[in-house]
């Protein structure tokens, strides 16, 4: 039988086990990532003629991403790597990749969509102020650049990356002002029960709190954001005022801060595909349908890692592995020794608990987005305030995100509403007085991020 | 179940549907207005914004002349703005024998009161420097603009609400049956709604409903292909257009003030009458991308960040249909407008406002009457 195609789109942790995966059982898969090199988020590698080591980029991680990097440099040659590449639709078995200056319709028998995950954001008022970046944002220009976003730096939002990448700042020498962390603080006991079910991560979390505690980093739990308040050039961020738990009002000075309410999947090639979604309570987000191993109803396509289910980069790793195994398997191919996806799937098991007591223990605060004034700008494409989002939802009388999309323009700009999506649904569902599911989810539309006007077709000269 | 009665059904809410049941209203008939999804959620909500009326089959500019006159006063009539701005439309040509064809276009519209001007390739770079090289010549329809057509059907049915109308949105209408009294429309949720007279103004999906009053149409359905740059300063103030006898030639453009250009043309993609679904051949989308730079070469330094497309009704002879039923005297057509029905909602709804209310219109329309497919078929 002729080699099948196999793509995979995002080579970190899910992307890199699965092409590793079908490599093993004799395939030739074709790996495409924007990014300039391997590694996807957690697992970034540091442009060439940095020479951080591994210890000081990855912290307790370094072992895995040591390990990762590994076994993709030993897939090199053995697989069709095209870095810089961004797949930008989605239709009918064809996947549309921008490579340089062209634009490649490439058919497959099989697709990875392995694509990660963005900040989860709350467009709080203020938020488009200069020295206000996402915690990834944050973390990105540490361990890319090895330059901090700012001297005095807040970190304001809720999930584990709040205080990994606080602890980061503070183990790489930058001032943090405090950590603003939006859950309230019995939520985390809560949760114990689910998140349990992964004690080493358990502890390493401790490990955190502890160490920013050492470094003498105020931390404050549940608290209210009110606005990221500028300073008095007033051109940039000078400060966060927030109401602590007890009803104090603040402000914590800081001249720049790293804002992120955990994650939010990469969801939009398998919407252009036709893929099914269902609501994620938990995670109070629209998620592509899959199966155990990771197959998507429409066929031929399958999901992996952070981009279906935010199981973090343990998770992605088994779950890339878990969606090779389902690939060789539907195309007739016998799976590499010592395969056991019964295994993988009961690894996965338990981390799915795990994320589940992460969004009991970090919840998104739903009600806090809801009640944004008036004046907020919610979508900062387009400048849209949460006003005008209302004024859709009532005067306009749009029942769904489309309509009110279609109305106020909320989710129509440069990023689609992969920024101010998930808080825009919540506005438009309090505005409604329905549950934030009623109001459905933002058809994505291609391409998945700007496409220049100069991209030529393969065959133009 | 009684007291789903009115003078008029109108089924179908798009920009038709939507401007006959305001119009309907002003003229003091009472009507129900049943649309399956959410009003100009189809082919009136998503299409390119075009007011435009050069190019148009001559006999359809009378039409095109009245809706263009009821486009300037929408602010007073609806109470809202649907972004009308009367920037000026201009198609270029790259041949010469393109250039000989808009300066017959301009002969022949002549009579019916379009004023176009042609210009030569360097006196319409004069007037607008971003133009390529290749422009040969210029057509100038000084009167002419875009809308925003997200806003525009909707703000019609709004207005025939406020107007007494019932909109009843969700409704799909399963079937049309003939009664004593007129017509009754069975709807999927159940009910049943009567009316002495009937439109069938339901775009894409008008030539199925025609069929099953006995009045088959040739009708294909297809979806215009359109997509957004990203914002960028405002400077590309009229709406562009291309005369070429190769259809992949073809690309308009508009900006909106805010500065995103809007782009469609070069080609059509598929569109399902079922699942209501058109869209995008990214294959189109590369091949848009040669034209825009072709005409405007700046706009190679941008980026797009969407696409989409609608579901349109063409008819073999590029002419809508429009009017009485050649069967049923309190039959209404409205449907087919062959890619080109925007400009035209606020007049066909005042025109047939006007043939329902009043029993003729003073528009001439017998271009568009359907009995022209029957005489072919006889
Ligand atoms: C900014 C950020 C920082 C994080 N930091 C940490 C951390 O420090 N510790 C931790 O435990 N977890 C962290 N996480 C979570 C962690 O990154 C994920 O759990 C893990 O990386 C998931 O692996 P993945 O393979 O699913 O996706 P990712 O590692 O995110 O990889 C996805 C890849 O897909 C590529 N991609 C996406 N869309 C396209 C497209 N259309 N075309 C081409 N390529 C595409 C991306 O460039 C990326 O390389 C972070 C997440 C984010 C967003
Ligand atoms: C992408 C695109 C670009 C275009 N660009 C332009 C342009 O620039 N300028 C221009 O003048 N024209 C343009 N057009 C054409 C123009 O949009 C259409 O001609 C016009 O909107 C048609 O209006 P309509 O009301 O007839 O159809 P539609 O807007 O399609 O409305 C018909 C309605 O009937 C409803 N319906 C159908 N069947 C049923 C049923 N059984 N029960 C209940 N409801 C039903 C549908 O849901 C729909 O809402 C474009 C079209 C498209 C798709």
């Amino acid at each position: 039988m002729a080699q099948p195609r196999v793509t995979i789109v995002g080579a970190g942790p899910a992307g890199t086990r699965a092409a590793e995966l079908l490599v093993a059982a004799g395939l030739h898969p074709l790996l495409v990532d924007e990014a300039a090199d391997n590694g996807g988020q957690i697992y970034r590698r540091q442009p060439a003629g940095f020479r951080r080591p591994p210890a000081a980029l990855y912290g307790t991680e370094a072992g895995r991403a040591t390990a990762l990097h590994a076994s993709f440099d030993a897939l090199r040659g053995r697989i069709e790597h095209w870095p810089e590449s961004l797949a930008w639709n989605l239709r009918d078995g064809v996947l549309h990749v921008l490579r340089g200056e062209r634009s490649h319709a490439l058919p497959f028998d099989a697709l990875i969509l392995a694509t990660g995950a963005t900040d989860r954001l709350i467009p709080l008022p203020g938020w488009t102020l200069p020295g206000v970046f996402t915690l990834g944002g944050a973390q990105i220009a540490l361990k890319a650049q090895a330059c901090a976003i700012g001297r005095r730096v807040a970190f304001l939002g809720s999930g584990p990356l709040l205080y990994l990448v606080a602890a980061q700042y503070a183990k790489a020498g930058a001032e943090v002002a405090a950590v603003l962390d939006t859950a309230p603080a019995g939520a985390r006991w809560r949760a114990l029960p689910l998140m349990a079910a992964r004690p080493a991560l358990l502890a390493k979390g401790a490990a955190l709190l502890a160490r920013l505690r050492r470094a003498g980093v105020p931390v404050h739990r549940g608290v209210t954001p009110l606005r990221l308040c500028p300073d008095a050039s007033g051109a940039r961020l000078g400060g966060i005022a927030f109401r602590q738990a007890d009803g104090r009002e603040a402000v914590l000075d800081c001249d720049a801060s790293g804002l992120g309410w955990h994650l939010r999947a990469e969801t939009q090639l398998a919407g252009l595909a036709g893929c099914g979604f269902d609501f994620d309570r938990a995670s109070r987000q629209w998620l592509p349908r899959i199966d155990a191993d990771g197959r998507s109803e429409v066929p031929g396509l399958y999901m992996a890692g952070d981009g279906v289910r935010l199981l973090g980069a343990d998770g992605a790793e088994i779950a890339g592995r878990l969606a090779a195994l389902a690939v060789l398997r539907d195309l007739g191919f016998a799976p590499p020794a010592g395969a056991d996806p019964a295994a993988l799937r009961r690894r996965r098991q338990a981390m799915d608990r795990f994320r589940r007591g992460l969004a009991i223990a970090f919840p998104w605060p739903a009600q806090l987005v809801a009640g944004l004034p008036d004046e907020t700008l919610v979508c900062r494409c387009e400048a849209i305030t949460a006003g005008e989002l209302r004024r859709s939802a009532g005067a306009l009388d749009a029942p769904e995100v489309n309509r009110a999309k279609a109305f106020s323009r909320v989710g129509m700009g440069r990023c689609q509403g992969r920024m101010c999506g998930l808080a825009g649904a919540e506005i438009l569902a309090a505005a409604r007085g329905v549950p934030v599911e009623e109001v459905g989810r933002l058809r994505g539309q291609a391409p998945v991020k700007p496409l220049p006007v100069a991209a030529l077709r393969e065959e133009e000269a | 179940m009684s007291d789903n009665r009115a003078d008029v059904l109108v089924l179908g809410g798009g920009l038709m549907g939507a401007a006959t049941a305001f119009f309907l209203r002003r003229r003091g008939l009472s009507v129900i207005l049943l649309e399956r999804g959410l009003v100009g959620q189809q082919a009136s909500g998503v299409n390119f914004g075009n007011v435009r009326r050069q190019g148009r089959f001559p006999p359809q500019l009378p039409l095109a002349n009245r809706s263009r006159a009821l486009w300037g006063q929408l602010p007073e009539l609806l109470g809202e703005d649907i972004e009308f701005l009367p920037s000026g439309h201009l198609r270029v040509a790259y041949t010469d024998e393109a250039a000989g064809m808009m300066e017959a276009y301009r002969e022949a519209a002549r009579p019916y009161g379009l004023k176009l001007e042609v210009l030569s390739g360097n006196a319409v770079r004069a007037r607008f420097p971003w133009l390529s090289a290749e422009v040969r010549a210029g057509s100038w329809s000084a009167e002419d603009g875009h809308a925003n057509p997200r806003l525009a059907a909707p703000a019609f049915a709004r207005a025939a609400r406020r107007a007494g109308a019932r909109i009843e949105e969700n409704t799909e209408v399963l079937a049309i049956e003939r009664e004593a009294a007129g017509w009754r429309l069975d709807a999927a949720d159940g009910r049943a709604f009567r009316a002495p007279v009937l439109q069938v103004s339901a775009g894409a999906w008008g030539g199925r409903l025609a069929a099953q009053l006995g009045e088959p149409v040739p009708i294909v359905v297809r979806g215009p292909q359109m997509g957004v740059t990203e914002p960028v300063p405002y400077a590309l103030t009229p709406v562009l257009g291309v005369t070429a006898t190769v259809v992949g030639e073809v690309i308009y453009l508009r900006q909106v003030t805010r500065g995103n250009i809007v782009f469609g043309g070069v080609g059509h993609g598929p569109a399902d009458l079922d699942t209501c679904r058109a869209r995008v051949e990214p294959a189109i989308t590369l091949r848009q991308f040669i034209q825009l730079r072709r005409m405007v070469p700046a706009l190679g330094a941008l980026r797009i960040i969407r696409t989409w497309s609608g579901i349109e009704g063409y008819m073999h002879d590029e002419i809508p249909v429009m009017g009485p039923s050649a069967r049923w005297p309190d039959l209404f057509y409205a449907f087919g407008f062959c890619g080109a029905g925007f400009q035209l909602g606020p007049g066909v709804g005042d025109v047939m406002a006007e043939l329902i209310a009043a029993g003729r219109s003073t528009t001439p329309i017998e271009p568009f009457h359907i009995a022209r497919f029957a005489a072919k078929a006889a």
